[in-house]
């Protein structure tokens, strides 16, 4: 086989990996700090895919439904935290898990009741919509590429906030210790309900830029949410660094076996997991007992 | 019992003496292994239709214009006076896109709910999980999507009808203009699982008459979602053309991405069925110069397609696509035989409908009567710049279904060419 193939199978890996880190950074972001496991990750997606939609359709601008759409999933991240995540705080950890495993089916049903069961169109900006060449080997779709730069400008911008903000020093120090952070005179429920609320705005620009790859209808969150889950346990549950690494990985390694012996592409990733949580139960950079 | 004593409400001035015959013959039957008893006992009220489709999961926008194409014909029989003096009365039930679902809710709707008649369902596997409750309850089954073996010998029985086409017809027709009209070498996108081989499995026939190459193949799984990690194999391969051997949700997400990532300027791609629904859940860009297969358009210029659109927008406000012309014509075809025969008995409905020219929706079919499948043309289309919404394909040619040309011979189809079909028949319909 041409080895451009395999670089340019490596790139649709890296692409396809790219939407996994970014959902589950949200999720890993929630459950670090929150110990919330957020089941209605993959409804808040597709919502944000909904929103772009909505949008696009509203004002012909995909740039600004990049914007607006995470900003919209946001404040209802935080209107779902302050409404019904708030008061479960201190039970044990399956309450706010069913909770949100319940509140995913309503939004399902909420967008079929006001969109229908059928797919909505969404096409890529013009400017995107045309395949690249690389290397002068091959063609590549430049949405793709623009989706992979997005996400690294993201991930940087979020390593920035926790890293150099205060905000994001508090939000550290509450991940390692939540009683003593209060201890120390800050409010830490405000902190979680900031914290909901970028987790369910990372969820909603995942969906904008999922939008113009795949096509959004109501249960698109579904299979996202089940492969993404996957991403962060072999992550590490609440490890970012682990969400980017293992989405990364489960992207290529999906990629590369449907290159090779596609009928196991479907699988590989759950292969995958099994092989490294028999290695390192707790997830590649997990630290262990955050469940207990 | 409790389904003898449900149906005693509805008529009154029955005898206590004549209950006790029924329920005793009810539990009777019964205990001798076998609720088959049961539908027969029903006295008037109205005529239940199930209709299972998989409203759920990759095929849900599809299932969702069959369910129109069932309502419509129903309101139209409704309208004309229902089937044998009665009202006509659905039952939908979601399958999920699941054969074990399936066959759950045709049991159900059989059992629970007593339906005298069955249409529905959308991918083989759901149709012959039907079928097979249907046969075994012996109630009569229009099946309105793809399946090549429901006619076969080994599910195709007295009370199966199929009113939509198969893997067969479709890919012979579309195969040879494809082989006409384009390149020599092509390549393959095969959902993986019976529709989908069956559909390559047609095309490499066909292609074999024109001196095909066949480049390559790549089976995905049934929903996938991302395809784009097939895209770089197939470039590799170089085809002229590629064949994408799939359907619903799984065609839109498959052809927006071989799109992005410039398939089109190197090979023309074929959809053997070309739905409407997918180019207007891709939208135009995706779908620019898509052409295919299919067993009907809202715009093509038959009377009977024109009447059917009027109605149907007239009930729906927006155009029918191909698979709810499917349910309706199947459904006004089982229940107008069953008018015609005079009653429920299979025999008689199969005399009915065998041998029948017929025109409900896109021009003459024929119900052929070695294995009830129904003989019909195949339509090629392509995806156009829409000057309104649904204004979506253009089309090219027809090709004619006449004299079986396009289906496979009754004797290739283990069935007898010289009788009707009366395999299945159960005991308790002889005379």
């Amino acid at each position: 086989m041409d080895w451009s193939v395999i670089v340019m199978q490596l790139f649709t890996g890296l692409s396809l990996g790219m939407l996994y880190v970014l959902l589950a950074l949200g999720l890993s972001i929630i459950f670090g700090l929150l110990t919330v496991v957020n089941f209605a990750h993959g409804a808040m997606f597709m919502w944000g895919a909904y929103a772009g939609v909505s949008i696009v359709a509203m004002t012909g601008n995909f740039w600004l439904a990049l914007i607006a759409a995470p900003l919209v999933m946001g404040g209802y991240g935080l209107i779902v935290e302050k409404g019904v995540i708030r008061p479960l705080y201190g039970r044990d950890i399956n309450y706010p898990l069913l909770l949100t495993f319940g509140l995913q089916f309503i939004m399902v049903e909420i967008i079929r009741i006001f969109w229908g069961t059928s797919d909505q169109p969404f096409t890529a900006p013009e400017l995107l919509s045309m395949p690249v060449e690389l290397f002068g080997v091959f063609y590549f779709p430049s949405y793709r590429l623009f989706l992979i730069g997005m996400t690294i400008a993201i991930c940087i911008v979020l390593w920035f906030f926790l890293e150099k903000t205060n905000l994001g020093l508090i939000i550290r120090a509450g991940t390692r210790d939540a009683l003593m952070v209060r201890a120390l005179g800050i409010d830490m429920g405000r902190i979680w309900w900031i914290v909901f609320g970028i987790g369910a705005g990372l969820a909603g620009i995942a969906g904008v830029l999922a939008s113009p790859i795949t096509s959004v209808y109501p249960e698109m969150g579904i299979p996202m949410l089940v492969q993404c889950f996957v991403v962060v346990v072999v992550g590490g549950m609440g490890s970012l660094k682990g969400a980017i690494v293992a989405g990364i990985i489960m992207g290529e390694a999906s990629a590369l076996t449907t290159l090779f012996y596609p009928p196991m592409a479907d699988i590989v990733i759950f292969l995958v997991m099994a092989v490294v949580l028999l290695i390192r139960p707790s997830g590649l950079f997990g630290r262990a007992g955050l469940l207990e | 019992m409790s389904k003898s004593k449900t149906k005693k409400g509805k008529s009154e001035g029955i005898s206590r003496r004549t209950f006790l015959k029924t329920s005793g013959i009810a539990v009777g039957a019964a205990a001798l292994g076998g609720f088959h008893f049961v539908p027969k006992a029903r006295a008037a009220g109205p005529v239940k239709l199930g209709a299972p489709f998989p409203f759920t999961g990759p095929y849900g926008t599809e299932a969702t214009d069959q369910r129109g194409g069932v309502e419509l014909a129903v309101a139209e029989i409704n309208h004309e006076g229902g089937v044998l003096g009665r009202k006509v009365e659905v039952h939908f039930r979601d399958t999920k896109l699941k054969a074990d679902e399936a066959a759950r809710r045709a049991k159900e709707l059989i059992e629970s709910v007593g339906v005298d008649c069955m249409t529905g369902a959308l991918s083989a596997s759901n149709q012959l999980a039907i079928n097979e409750q249907c046969k075994l309850a012996g109630i009569p089954y229009v099946s309105v999507s793809q399946s090549n073996e429901i006619t076969e010998r080994r599910d195709g029985s007295i009370y199966t009808y199929h009113e939509a086409m198969n893997p067969h017809m479709t890919t012979q027709a579309v195969g040879k203009w494809v082989a006409e009209n384009f390149g020599k070498r092509w390549y393959f996108l095969t959902s993986d699982y019976a529709y989908g081989w069956q559909l390559t499995d047609g095309f490499r026939r066909k292609g074999k008459e024109f001196g095909i190459v066949d480049v390559g193949e790549t089976k995905h799984p049934l929903g996938a979602g991302d395809f784009s990690a097939y895209m770089p194999r197939i470039l590799a391969a170089n085809p002229d053309v590629l064949i994408i051997d799939n359907f619903g949700k799984d065609q839109i997400n498959s052809i927006k991405q071989a799109t992005a990532f410039g398939l089109k300027k190197k090979m023309q791609i074929i959809a053997p069925i070309l739905l409407m629904s997918s180019r207007l859940g891709a939208g135009e860009a995706a779908f620019d110069g898509v052409a295919g297969g299919t067993s009907f358009y809202w715009d093509m210029d038959i009377p009977s397609t024109k009447k059917f659109v009027e109605a149907f927008q007239k009930f729906y406000g927006r155009p029918p696509i191909d698979y709810a012309g499917y349910a309706y014509s199947g459904v006004k075809e089982l229940l107008s035989a069953v008018n015609r025969a005079g009653s429920f008995d299979p025999v008689g409905i199969a005399e009915a409908i065998e041998d029948r020219t017929y025109d409900t929706y896109k021009g003459k079919q024929w119900w052929r009567p070695c294995d009830h499948q129904s003989q019909q043309d195949v339509f090629i289309i392509r995806s156009k710049k829409a000057t309104e919404k649904y204004d979506v394909f253009e089309v090219i040619t027809t090709v004619s279904g006449d004299n079986e040309r396009l289906l496979r011979t009754c004797v290739e189809v283990g069935q007898n060419p010289n009788k009707p079909m009366r395999k299945g028949l159960l005991d308790k319909h002889k005379k």
